[in-house]
């Protein structure tokens, strides 16, 4: 294909070097090409006479096309290796493009020149960063934006606030600070160290109703299953059969939720009961149930215990 | 900084009642379409609300609803996905060069100094870390000595530990810590700083030395960072100061907060902030003064999102 032709195509149609910038200015991406502007002259596609310099793994090598060899595109470009000696290099290149036009001899200089004062720059730079403290890191605009974005998400993943109260907690109760905190208010430690003793004796009475527990074995939970038992129906009732039932069941709760104080699991059922039952008598239950609520939940844990407890002497002294 | 609704949030939102809106479709008018959708939302949302507070009703009626929405409801979130690391909470092997300081019980010395020609940013948060680090001094960095022999310096004098505040364009952009005598280095990015009177209603601080928060430093290299950060501080911490600092490990990005507490309840603790706040990445851990790399960041860590090194 004649110069011309290409040069037509790619001046006129389409080359995929060729960037537009926003000046009336068009540079070319070939890494062949000299100038780095796409012109008829310095096109290294468009002209089958063409020289350049280029960078190969640190060497500098000077690069030639002649139109005897434009039908072996395999051996197309002849390559001499520079001098590292600029002024050597220099006459290289003279000797080597000596009938060759001006503007190629001319460019290739330049571009020698250019490519020497890079060398020398990237070396200083890489002098200067053996200094340990100092690294030169590209900055990636992606990368920043990738690592400013899950920041922002981790921080509010987080929580740090809330971990931090946590944690203080934690260390208060476990008794971190020691037996007389100086970080903490007198009246607040006084009723952590209620609970803190209340939570260990509860934590001793488990211990020994265990005890009890294994000696008396299977008799014990025999009788827990009996007293839910004694409502209705089947033994192996889930939870939500249970409520069912329950919900039948609606005029003897009242009385159970009176009676009962002691009983732990019908507590939750009835719970449950209320938010599923018509709405007047869950309002009423339920304000039946708050004003009962503190009341119960609060010994609620112990009770069931001593219940045990009371069962393993006399089965009839209990509230059931 | 506000959480925003991220598309994951948006996605687990599910609702009872779908809004039909190829239905209206037959519907010609665009006006009239629009107020017929837009009701048609409203209503949505009223009956999602409505639903939310009988819901909230009953679960503070029996608490169990709750702890059983709470355990079948598990969202996924970034850490519950994470890739599984061998080191996670395994007792750590081989050397450790903090063990000097857990077993004297020695009060830490620390240093602290800029890059070589600091001039902004670096020396205000010199003068924070002085009020943060109990028993640290600052020396202005001059240019002709390099860290190696400014650690050297340092051991002569018998401090524990140097940090450098690295300083690029009069913003500071790292930090590095190095335990002395014998390492090992650690290297930080540091971001979104922000100085105390950036922080609406800071606290100011006393100089009682604080108590220490390291959170969620999991793996191997996680308990090493760590264990940097304890050793900086006193083991003693004075508890009248009521003063903690925090390093919180989420994803990677460490969060450093100070702040000043006080017991209200036996449930509540009330909190102020004193002052800075930054983010520090870590990025390069040497063995020694700034010698053998042992582990360093690699932008191709980033690429697999569950992964995380601490």
């Amino acid at each position: 294909m004649s110069d011309e032709i290409v040069w037509q195509i790619i001046n006129q149609d389409f080359c995929s070097y060729k960037i537009k910038t926003l000046k009336d200015q068009t540079f070319c991406r070939n890494e062949y090409n000299v100038t780095g502007f796409c012109t008829r002259q310095s096109c290294p596609l468009a002209n089958s006479r063409y020289a350049t310099v280029r960078n190969v793994n640190g060497r500098l090598y000077l690069y030639m096309k002649t139109i005897e060899r434009a039908h072996t595109p395999l051996k197309q470009w002849e390559r001499i290796k520079l001098s590292q000696q600029y002024s050597k290099a220099l006459e290289q290149i003279e000797e080597r493009l000596i009938y060759w036009p001006n503007f190629l001899i001319h460019k290739c200089k330049q571009r020698l020149t250019r490519l020497t004062q890079v060398a020398i720059a990237s070396r200083k730079l890489a002098l200067k960063s053996k200094d340990e403290e100092r690294r030169l890191v590209g900055v990636k605009p992606k990368v920043v934006r990738r690592e400013t974005t899950r920041e922002r998400k981790a921080l509010a993943a987080a929580r740090v606030e809330k971990a931090i109260e946590k944690e203080l907690l934690d260390r208060l109760k476990s008794g971190a600070y020691g037996d007389k905190p100086l970080n903490v208010d007198e009246k607040v430690w006084q009723t952590i160290m209620n609970n803190m003793r209340s939570s260990a004796e509860g934590e001793a009475d488990e211990d020994v109703d265990e005890a009890e527990a294994e000696d008396e074995e299977e008799s014990e939970g025999e009788g827990e299953i009996e007293y839910v038992e004694d409502e209705d129906d089947d033994d192996e009732l889930v939870e939500l059969e249970d409520i069912e039932n329950w919900l039948g069941a609606d005029v003897a709760t009242d009385e159970e939720f009176s009676d009962s104080d002691a009983s732990s699991e019908e507590d939750s059922d009835e719970e449950d009961e209320d938010d599923q039952s018509s709405a007047k008598t869950a309002a009423k239950r339920k304000r039946a149930g708050a004003s009962a609520k503190p009341r119960k939940r609060a010994p609620r844990v112990e009770i069931e215990y001593e219940q045990e407890q009371a069962r393993a002497t006399n089965m009839q002294d209990t509230a059931w | 900084m506000p959480s925003r609704k991220t598309k994951g949030y948006k996605k687990r939102k599910t609702s009872s009642v779908s809004i039909p809106k190829d239905a209206l479709k037959s519907v010609k008018n665009k006006i009239k379409r629009e107020n017929l959708l837009a009701k048609v939302r409203d209503e949505h949302n009223i009956s999602k609300h409505k639903a939310r507070k009988e819901r909230l009703k009953m679960e503070a009626s029996d608490p169990e609803l709750k702890a059983e929405r709470l355990a079948s409801n598990i969202p996924s979130t970034i850490e519950a996905m994470r890739v599984y690391d061998e080191t996670v909470n395994v007792a750590a092997e081989g050397e450790d060069e903090f063990e000097e300081y857990f077993r004297d019980k020695k009060p830490p010395k620390v240093l602290i100094t800029t890059s070589k020609n600091a001039r902004g940013e670096a020396y205000e948060l010199s003068d924070q870390l002085i009020d943060i680090i109990p028993g640290s001094e600052f020396v202005k960095r001059g240019h002709k000595f390099s860290m190696k022999e400014i650690a050297k310096f340092c051991n002569n004098r018998e401090f524990t530990d140097l940090v450098v505040i690295s300083e690029d364009k009069k913003e500071v952009n790292g930090l590095t810590f190095v335990h002395l005598p014998n390492g090992p280095t650690m290297f930080f990015s540091l971001t979104s700083l922000r100085m105390p009177k950036q922080i609406s209603g800071h606290g100011r601080a006393t100089e009682h030395s604080p108590e220490l928060i390291l959170n969620n430093f999991s793996t191997r290299l996680g308990s090493t960072v760590g264990r940097l950060f304890q050793s900086l501080f006193p083991q003693t911490p004075e508890f009248v100061g009521r003063q903690v600092v925090t390093l919180h490990n989420q994803r990677d990005f460490i969060f450093f907060r100070r702040h000043r507490y006080v017991f209200k309840e036996t449930e509540r603790v009330g909190l102020q902030e004193l002052g800075p706040q930054f983010t520090l990445k870590l990025r390069r851990v040497q063995r020694g003064i700034a010698e053998e790399m042992e582990w360093e960041h690699r932008p191709d860590m980033d690429k697999e999102k569950h992964k995380f090194y601490l």
